[in-house]
């Protein structure tokens, strides 16, 4: 091999076969972050007022209900990400540094699940409950 | 180096606080009517202002912050001058829009 990174390595071809995925990942959920969250806000500021009846009304509806629940697992996949790097970086005892980041986990999974979860309830009891 | 870190900063704040505080108004809203307003309360406290008026500047700071990510991340934009006229740019624009947002909201209730 000669000196120097050949295209192939950096297409994810070297020795580990990966490397990338965690940058490009991060770009990705960054992108889907841009378009849901700044659709989510705008809809909230279009929103009448934020009243109960209003704001269950609201994410009851299917074209709402589903771009939150990619909202919220879009979120927490990029904070999880995130946080990894941030926790990497200043976090160096490796115990400390490991049970930090299966904290991460499961405080990243679990906001998610909840998150969509509550979404779904609302969407599927919505005009029950009302 | 401090656009860098603020990035840092108002990613974590928005992944603690920001996550935390959606979910929990989910959770509320499907929770029932009480629980609802127990977190509108909370929101609306002069407490909850500061916070969520510290997490509009954090979202826009790093929605900002990223975009410039962005550009930098296809290879532009790494001369010094221009460089620094970006990452200038990306905090003025944070504090305007968390500015303008916050009035329109507030000149609303009056």
């Amino acid at each position: 091999m000669g000196t120097g990174t050949g295209i192939g390595r950096v297409r994810g071809l070297g020795s580990a076969k990966t490397g990338a995925h965690h940058w490009i990942q991060q770009r990705v959920t960054a992108a889907g972050n841009v378009l849901l969250l700044v659709w989510f806000l705008i809809s909230l500021f279009k929103l009448p007022g934020l009243e109960y009846a209003e704001v269950v009304a609201w994410l009851g509806q299917p074209l709402v209900a589903v771009p939150m629940m990619l909202m919220l697992a879009n979120l927490f996949w990029h904070l999880r990400m995130g946080l990894q790097v941030v926790i990497e970086d200043y976090v160096h005892e490796e115990g400390t540094k490991f049970g930090t980041l299966l904290l991460l986990n499961f405080y990243a999974i679990g906001g998610a699940a909840l998150g969509i979860f509550a979404i779904a309830k609302i969407a599927f009891t919505a005009g029950a409950a009302s | 180096m401090a656009i860098s870190i603020f990035h840092r900063i108002t990613g974590s704040g928005l992944a603690t606080v920001g996550a935390l505080g959606l979910v929990w108004w989910l959770w509320a809203a499907a929770s029932g009517k009480a629980a609802y307003e127990t977190f509108i309360a909370c929101a609306t406290s002069p407490i909850g202002y500061l916070v969520l008026i510290g997490l509009t500047w954090a979202f826009f700071q790093h929605l900002f912050s990223g975009l410039r990510h962005f550009v930098l991340d296809i290879g532009a934009g790494y001369e010094l001058k221009t460089n620094k006229s970006w990452s200038i740019l990306v905090f003025v624009l944070a504090i305007a829009a968390t500015g303008i947002l916050w009035l329109v909201i507030l000149a609303g209730k009056i």
